[in-house]
């Protein structure tokens, strides 16, 4: 092949091309149909679904057939919560919990929710031990001998367990009842029903142990966890026999059977809380069954001589009753009746410390108290649920009888309707002060009346009274524990009802209590959170900073870890809650501290995703100011904002954009005519993104804002500076690794440098050559950086771009450009078609074009595949672009096209495609010369 | 030869089915179903001398013996072959049908066999089961007879320094010593006052075996089942419910015959912590309604 020349460009006159090309508009009819339309869902079954025509695009578009790929990801089941629903471990306990729900209905605060809470709640450090000793409580001296070797055959299996496992952690003591658990599943799936009996007696007899005090809450849900599981996997079997209207004898027997066995268990507690789990079995016998049972088994608690036993196993009776028997409330009522009988000398026996109660020693009485909370708060929450007003009042009153213990009122507190406690705060207040302060430390009462008053208003005329009875009492305590508890929770209230003096006043006093001995160092979590409630309540940030301790408060925070989250925080709720640009100078002081300092944070170790979210945080606050028309000022805070930003690159990269929008709007303004003091300023800012672009590390990034600034220069009519954004995004390309890291993988760079490049090149159209350099001074450079660039040897990249330069250049040629920039001359005025830049343009062309043959020449050898798609693609862009009437370029059109089909491995159909296309154009004005061409391409015939 | 599936019965008829199954098919001489009811006593090797107890065992009374002929001699095809029947309980001149029970030493025990003869060269086939009686109910109401109880050092018998005891008060009651046997027993009690902690609190059920013979009879008690209905230092003054259901097969209808007497008794054991142990006996009576 020999050299060609570009001789002819095609001259083309783009708005005839334009007119002949563009697609008659059709006004669209309403209900016709139109793919890009809002989908519209009428849906038949709904009668919900008002049908207000178009705008109704409900999500629940099951009959349509376009699906927003976005939207469908969310669709269904979202993997991460299907993840989280298979990693439960006890999802059998999550299905008890919604049947639950459903019978009694969602507002009442579920076990499961209180479950977690104890179990976080009450733990030891002490070592603990489980004793299995008595065989179980089938135990009666006159078995028959079948019997007795079918329990001997069992014991065999459980040696294991028959000895008694001392000095266990509290976590080898959760594993070894989780094994329980787990064998209790087992023996019922194998059917090993006496086996399951005995596991769930053992366990619950561990439940009469209050050895290790502290760790009895937690006990109790664990072990009645594994009532649970005993429960399930019993009612299932009986239920296995039983249909629901043939209740035959046998079964009626099995079942018969059982109770008796359960009826026969030895030791009190064992029995009470085997028979409570299987409660609702009770119906399978006779319908009153569960009628009768419930009041017998709480009257069988009395029997239980520890009152923190005997409250647990109330609490148990309370949540398996409100399971299966909701409506039987009064067994609930005596439960509560009987308890506080015993509670009356509960008081009495702490302090006199019967022999039974030496436990109580190592306890002390402020600490063993409060075990009774999670007990008493649930039956207090049983009771109270959907109950009349009259009966708590009733409730209280009696409580009041018992010389307003502060115990019974706590559980009051925590258990009964917030509303309820609301309306009454002046009493409870009244009531806690009374109470007697040994026992039940006073802090946690009031932290208990705080919660009722987060959730519910008191009457209006009483807040500012209970705000100052409440605060002081809190503002004396000593700890800075029990105030940090306190005070946490009544911030809350503070910031509901009151403005910004009160809320100054609180975190004032939380500063002063918090400040000796560093106390806030203990108790970050809860300052935390009442910055988080602060936050909450303000979202007018000029108030919210305008509160004079805020930011005294915030320095409480010296651990850096807390701090930046604590930041995170407030930048987040702004980002959330400011809605109009701001240039407030106490927002912006204050909020370029917080940013700062969450910025200041960074360092070699700080995770990609923890950077991404804090540059996020940041550009959002950096969008949302704004100084109006006071340019120069703005321009003057993202000087201020990069200097203190410049570890964040996304930042940086914000900053890069906005400056840029700057000089847009300061052009806008003057509607494209600079003054001198605007040119000035225009200038300024992108000399600010000349300077700030270097300093960023990814590639691209560098190499689009180059563009992007360019380009913003260009528009500004600065076109030195234009010429300076170019060159440098030239000499930059040299620079672009093979391989770059996209979000963690290693990806070849060609692409992306494809992409860019031919952005490049539609800008570099419309450059106006400098005076200084010659003819195209910008292309041939580029092309000179791209001609040394070392290229893949697999991909045709190369090739690729060497052909768009060719489409650049045919552009270039024309009389009149595509398209221009307001107020800058481009080339096509500058030289008006000169003859002498047409031989430049044309030489440059001719080079190009004996660089593609060369490359299509090396690919002869065995790429064939590639040479004849590359091919092909010339032969188009020659099509397109080149001047068919001169000979040589058609003759090497016709190569071209022969090479396309030389090895068949071009597609026929493009060839066939192509072909019918030629022969449209040559139908065209001035195209005549196409018809001659297209008898000179023959198609290739398979065979 | 399957089992005959096992019934429950009052009185009248024992029905049910036999099941015959075999690969191939069987040949027999006859099928004959036997029922057989006996009471077997010993004598306990604390009232007799324990070779007496070995070799003196009392001779079994039998209630009942009856056999019927259920399929004459003939063949059963191959696969299962299912046959009811209906066997009526006639008990011969004065004898009564006593409820099943398993004793120490009464036992009281029904059982049905069913015998395929079968040609010399083949082995007769066997299979026996239990089945339960439970006696006709006792006409009349039961007049219920309650029992009030206090519990004082005062009251106690058999104890060695009264001074040494410490104080206490207990008070309760049970609803009637006349007990339904498919009824549980109930009943309160109340500790008003005790000067040492409560250990626990227990019903002990105890059944009364007395076998008579020609050298004069022997009375055994032995417990039955143990019921803790409180367990630690109970609150004061607060009713604590007794409540215990009899165990089946282990109790009967309080039964006196000639030859042996099934009584039944309950005691209440307080456990206190110095070990003082303090047991209340009350006989109870057990019958059928």
């Amino acid at each position: 092949l020999a050299a060609y020349q570009w001789e002819h460009p095609r001259s083309r006159n783009y708005k005839a091309e334009f007119a002949s090309c563009r697609l008659e508009a059709v006004p669209l009819e309403f209900g016709d149909y139109h793919p890009l339309k809002p989908i519209t869902v009428t849906e038949s079954k709904t009668k919900k679904v008002s049908r207000k025509g178009s705008t109704s695009s409900t999500s629940s578009s099951s009959s349509s057939s376009v699906v927003d790929p976005l939207s469908s990801v969310l669709d269904g089941t979202d993997p991460l919560s299907m993840f989280a629903a298979t990693a439960d471990p006890d999802s059998s306990r999550k299905r008890r919990d919604r049947d639950e729900n459903s019978i009694i209905g969602s507002d009442f605060e579920p076990w499961a929710n209180k479950r977690g809470e104890i179990l976080a709640r009450y733990t030891t450090t002490e070592k603990l031990s489980i004793v299995s000793t008595s065989k179980a409580g089938t135990a009666t001296s006159a078995m028959s001998e079948k019997v007795r070797t079918r329990l001997e055959e069992l014991d065999d299996f459980e040696e294991g367990s028959q000895k008694e496992l001392l000095n266990l952690t509290q976590q080898d003591y959760v594993n070894r009842i989780e094994e329980l658990n787990q064998s209790l599943k087992d023996a019922w799936a194998s059917d090993q029903k006496v086996k399951a009996l005995k596991i769930v007696i053992q366990c619950s007899k561990l439940l009469s142990d209050t050895s290790v005090i502290r760790f009895y809450p937690s006990k109790f849900v664990l072990i009645t966890d594994i009532l649970d599981t005993f429960a399930d996997g019993y009612c299932f079997c009986i239920s296995d026999h039983f249909s629901p209207e043939n209740v035959n004898d046998t079964a009626k027997e099995t079942c018969l059977n059982w109770f008796f066995k359960i009826a026969s268990i030895r030791e009190l507690i064992p029995r009470f809380y085997v028979e409570a789990s299987i409660l609702k079995c009770n119906k399978f016998l006779s319908k009153t069954g569960i009628s009768e049972c419930l009041p017998r088994l709480t009257c069988m608690i009395r029997g239980i001589g520890d009152p923190l036993v005997s409250v647990y196993a109330r609490a148990y009776l309370c949540r398996v009753g409100m399971e299966v028997a909701p409506h039987l409330k009064e067994s609930l009522n005596k439960n509560f009746f009987d308890f506080l009988l015993t509670f009356k000398q509960l008081r009495a026996r702490c302090l006199l410390l019967f022999p039974s109660f030496s436990q109580c020693l190592f306890v002390e009485l402020p600490s063993y108290l409060p075990l009774y909370s999670p007990a008493m708060d649930w039956i207090f929450q049983c009771i109270s649920y959907h109950a009349p007003e009259a009966l708590l009042t009733e409730m209280m009153e009696r409580c009041k009888k018992l010389g307003n213990n502060a115990l019974l009122l706590n559980s009051v507190m925590s258990a009964f309707r917030a509303e309820f406690i609301a309306t009454r705060s002046m009493d409870f207040i009244g009531m806690i002060k009374e109470c007697d302060e040994s026992g039940f430390p006073k802090h946690l009462l009031f932290r208990s009346l705080g919660l009722n008053l987060a959730l519910a208003d008191p009457p209006e005329g009483d807040r500012l009274q209970i705000l100052n009875e409440a605060w002081k009492v809190i503002t004396k305590l000593k700890n800075p524990q029990d105030y940090i508890n306190c005070a946490e929770v009544w911030v809350e209230y503070t910031c509901k009802h009151f403005t910004k003096r009160e809320v100054n006043t609180v975190l004032a006093d939380v500063i002063k209590h918090m400040t000796p001995d560093r106390a806030f160092e203990d108790s970050y979590p809860q300052l935390q959170s009442i910055i988080k409630k602060v936050i909450a309540h303000f979202h007018d940030f000029s108030v919210l900073f305008s509160v004079e301790k805020f930011l005294p408060f915030l320095d409480m925070f010296q651990k850096e870890s807390v701090r930046v989250e604590v930041c995170k925080c407030i930048m987040e709720v702004f980002i959330k809650h400011q809605q109009e640009p701001t240039k407030d100078p106490v927002i912006l002081n204050a909020l370029l501290h917080v940013c700062k300092t969450t910025h200041d944070s960074v360092n070699a170790l700080t995770l990609e995703d923890e950077k991404r979210t804090l540059a996020y945080l940041i550009n959002g606050f950096i969008k949302m100011v704004s100084f109006g028309r006071d340019f120069e000022q703005q321009l003057s805070f993202y000087v201020e904002a990069r200097s203190m930003f410049c570890n964040l690159e996304p930042v940086l990269v914000q900053l890069i954009h906005s400056v840029n929008r700057l000089a847009m709007e300061t052009r806008k303004v003057m509607k494209g005519n600079h003054s001198r003091k605007t040119a000035a300023f225009v200038r300024a800012c992108v000399a600010y993104c000349f300077i700030t672009i270097p300093s960023l590390v990814g590639i691209f990034t560098r190499l689009n804002l180059y563009l992007h600034s360019g380009q913003v220069a260009l528009a500004n009519q600065c076109l030195s500076q234009a010429d300076a954004f170019f060159k440098a995004a030239i000499s930059l390309i040299p620079e672009v690794p093979k391989m770059i890291n996209i979000d963690g993988k290693m990806r070849p760079s060609e692409s992306f440098l494809l992409e860019f490049l031919c952005n490049f090149f539609s800008t570099l159209l419309i450059v106006p050559d400098h005076p200084e350099h010659g003819v195209l001074f910008l292309v041939r450079e580029l092309l000179n950086v791209i001609q040394d660039y070392t290229w893949e040897d697999s991909s045709d990249d190369k090739i690729r771009i060497y052909t768009c330069v060719l489409h650049l250049l045919s552009a270039m040629s024309q009389e009149t450009y595509l398209y221009h920039i307001d107020k800058v001359d481009s080339n096509d005025s500058l030289y008006g078609g000169d003859s002498k830049f047409l031989a430049e343009n044309n030489k440059l062309c001719e080079t190009v074009m004996a660089q593609i043959l060369e490359h299509l020449k090396t690919l002869a050898k065995d790429e064939v595949g590639r040479q004849s798609s590359l091919g092909l693609s010339f032969f188009n862009s020659i099509l397109a672009h080149g001047d068919l009437r001169n000979n040589r370029l058609n003759q090497l059109s016709v190569n071209l096209w022969h090479l396309a089909q030389r090895h068949g491995c071009a597609d026929t159909r493009t060839m066939v495609k192509t072909l019918e296309y030629i022969k449209k154009r040559s139908k065209q004005p001035d195209m005549g010369h196409l018809t001659e061409l297209a008898l000179r391409l023959p198609l290739q015939t398979r065979t | 030869m399957g089992a005959v599936s096992q019934v429950l019965l009052c009185c009248e008829v024992l029905s049910g089915v036999v099941v015959v199954s075999g690969k191939d098919s069987i040949q027999h001489q006859g099928v004959s179903l036997t029922v057989e009811g006996s009471v077997n006593l010993q004598l306990s090797a604390k009232s007799v001398g324990v070779f007496e107890a070995f070799y003196n065992s009392v001779k079994p009374i039998q209630i009942i013996s009856s056999t019927i002929e259920m399929v004459k001699p003939g063949k059963f095809p191959s696969g299962k072959t299912e046959i009811p029947f209906e066997f009526p309980l006639h008990v011969k001149g004065n004898k009564v049908l006593y409820e099943t029970y398993h004793g120490v030493f009464v036992n009281i025990q029904y059982t049905l066999r069913c015998d395929m003869r079968r040609s010399l060269l083949a082995k007769d086939l066997t299979k026996t089961c239990e089945f339960i009686v439970h006696s006709a109910p006792q006409k009349g109401k039961l007049t219920p007879s309650p029992v009030d109880f206090t519990i004082t050092p005062e009251t106690l018998q058999n104890v060695k320094e009264r001074a040494l005891l410490p104080k206490f008060l207990i008070r309760g009651h049970l609803n009637s010593t006349n007990c339904v046997i498919t009824q549980p027993l109930t009943g309160e009690l109340v500790v008003e006052s005790s000067e040492a902690a409560i250990k626990s609190i227990e019903l002990q059920l105890v059944r009364v075996e007395t076998c008579g013979c020609a050298e004069g009879y022997a009375r055994d008690a032995t417990e039955i089942q143990n019921i803790q209905i409180a367990d630690g230092d109970v609150c004061r003054s607060l009713s604590v419910p007794i409540y215990m259901v009899f165990p089946r097969l282990f109790t009967c209808p309080t039964l006196e015959t000639t030859n042996f007497k099934v009584e039944f008794e309950v005691n209440v054991v307080v456990l206190l912590h110095a070990d003082h142990l303090i047991t209340e006996n009350f006989p109870l009576k057990l019958c059928r309604v």
